[in-house]
């Protein structure tokens, strides 16, 4: 597995002390490490209802709402953790928690 | 007296709440979020009549909560890591005004790097700022301590403020079977603060107020005195509560196995269990090794230290922290005490166990052994990684 891939965080078991740099700088982005293996609930979005207004995109605290080339929102499983949030903002009330 | 089971974070909410706290004001983050989610639910539900201040961040939550305690309020607030940093002017104005806030800390890391895991940091970094500290080992031990802290921090010959500490994670998210008082018997040993405060309403008075050179430092000395004396008056707090609920901690440095030891390991938090397991294993090996648990940080029990030097040839102190001085900073404290006696021991300084780094007892084992043997360096960072031990995979 290259280190830019899903398990590249497993991969610091192996790193000692003086492979490490003299500051902690991170060389790769955060969303190499997928983070959303305990998720209980998942949110589906209801494109009928959804009116575009990217409230759910810009409430969740991860980065886990994307936007496709049409313009509609997209749940990214890799990093949605089920919190509801954007569920719960959803003025349209398009989005639906269900459990895995 | 019913059992429950709680994480550490619950057993920290249901002492505040036994203790019927007039005022909460807190701010969340993570390991510590559920202790006040758990009382917001209590004062939501009717459970608790108190008072849930929300704020923008623990440095006002804790000004909320020193200004409520002026007005004779009892207070609880809860942090953790870049939380309790923040707090750190505050922290200095609770004692300063001799407030007695309760404080439940979830040890976490500092960072950079960034971390939510188990280090005594955070806390640590705050002995200089006239807090009473405790470090608990089970979630047991963090709601009985709760309730203590309370009832020392109100007392008159102390006054000051106290934080009750758990190891983020294998305290704050594990769940325990815990024995939970039952509000009578927290009544009677916690009786509703005297509301009559420092501060009234209509009274001209200021609290912290401008004070000259040649008041200043009497001030600073009053605190001392009183950090002092809460020590003793512990003491009292403890048997009282080991009358009412039949369960007693051992004071501030609770020892095991150490009557014969060649070595003892003092310890805080929650790598007391491992190595009261590793001393019981090293027993059955012939190996004569025991225990202390620096329970208490803040007042330093120096003649507990003291007292246990005494008949011990060989101590080691681990650190869960580095405050990057000469050691680390509860092998300074002990070094301190023991300076001026006739029988010094041979002291070690463990530094290990950093964000969140399992303590084992393979490595707890080696500490015993180091002790031992008397090798190593003084200040030695037994489970830090370096390249010669590593075996590479593929």
């Amino acid at each position: 597995m290259s280190p830019h891939g899903h398990d590249a965080h497993k991969a610091t078991a192996y790193i000692t002390e003086q492979d490490l740099p003299e500051r902690p700088l991170a060389t790769v982005p955060s969303d190499v490490i997928k983070t959303a293996s305990w998720r209980t609930f998942l949110p589906v979005i209801h494109l009928e209802a959804c009116t575009k207004c990217y409230v759910c995109w810009k409430f969740c605290p991860d980065v886990a709402i994307g936007i496709d080339e049409a313009g509609w929102p997209v749940v990214r499983l890799d990093y949605c953790k089920g919190c509801g949030i954007c569920a719960e903002e959803c003025k349209p009330r398009a989005i639906d928690m269900v459990k895995e | 007296m019913p059992r429950m089971v709680l994480s550490g974070n619950y057993a920290q909410s249901y002492a505040a709440k036994l203790a019927r706290v007039h005022v909460i004001a807190a701010y969340p983050i993570t390991p510590q979020t559920a202790i006040v989610e758990k009382l917001g639910e209590f004062v939501a539900s009717g459970e608790l009549s108190a008072q849930f201040i929300k704020v923008e961040s623990e440095h006002s939550a804790l000004q909320a909560c020193i200004s409520a305690a002026a007005l004779g309020a009892r207070t609880y607030t809860a942090t953790s890591s870049q939380g309790l940093l923040l707090m750190h002017e505050l922290l200095h104005w609770a004692s300063g005004a001799r407030a007695p806030v309760v404080m439940g800390v979830v040890n976490r890391a500092v960072a950079p790097p960034w971390s939510i895991f188990t280090d005594h940091t955070d806390t640590v970094a705050q002995r200089d700022t006239g807090w009473i500290q405790f470090y608990a080992e089970s979630n047991q031990e963090v709601l009985d301590t709760t309730l203590m802290a309370f009832r020392l921090a109100e007392h008159p010959d102390v006054l000051l403020p106290a934080m009750v500490t758990e190891d983020a994670f294998y305290l704050s998210h594990t769940v325990e079977p815990v024995d939970v008082p039952t509000q009578d018997e927290v009544d009677e040993f916690l009786p509703r603060r005297d509301v009559r405060g420092l501060i009234r309403p209509g009274a001209g008075v200021r609290l912290g107020s401008f004070t000259m050179p040649d008041l200043y430092e009497e001030f600073r000395h009053k605190i001392a005195r009183a950090m002092e004396r809460s020590a003793e008056v512990f003491f009292e707090i403890e048997d009282d509560y080991h009358r009412l609920t039949g369960r007693h901690h051992g004071g501030p440095l609770p020892t095991y196995r150490v009557d014969d030891a060649d070595a003892v390991l003092m310890t805080m938090g929650t790598a007391t269990t491992t190595a009261r397991s590793v001393v019981d294993a090293l027993r059955t090996r012939g190996n004569r090794v025991g225990l202390a648990k620096l329970r208490a940080f803040r007042p330093f029990p120096v003649k507990e230290v003291r007292q246990l030097a005494a008949t011990v040839d060989r101590i080691g102190v681990l650190d869960r922290s580095f405050t990057f001085g000469a050691a680390g900073a509860a092998f300074t404290e002990v070094a301190a005490a023991l300076y001026p006696e006739t029988h010094r021991p041979a002291l070690k300084n463990f530094v290990a166990g950093l964000g969140g780094r399992d303590l084992t007892p393979k490595v707890l084992e080696g500490m015993f052994k180091a002790l031992l043997k008397g090798d190593g360096p003084e200040v030695d960072w037994p489970d830090l990684k370096r390249r010669a031990e590593v075996v590479r995979h593929g």
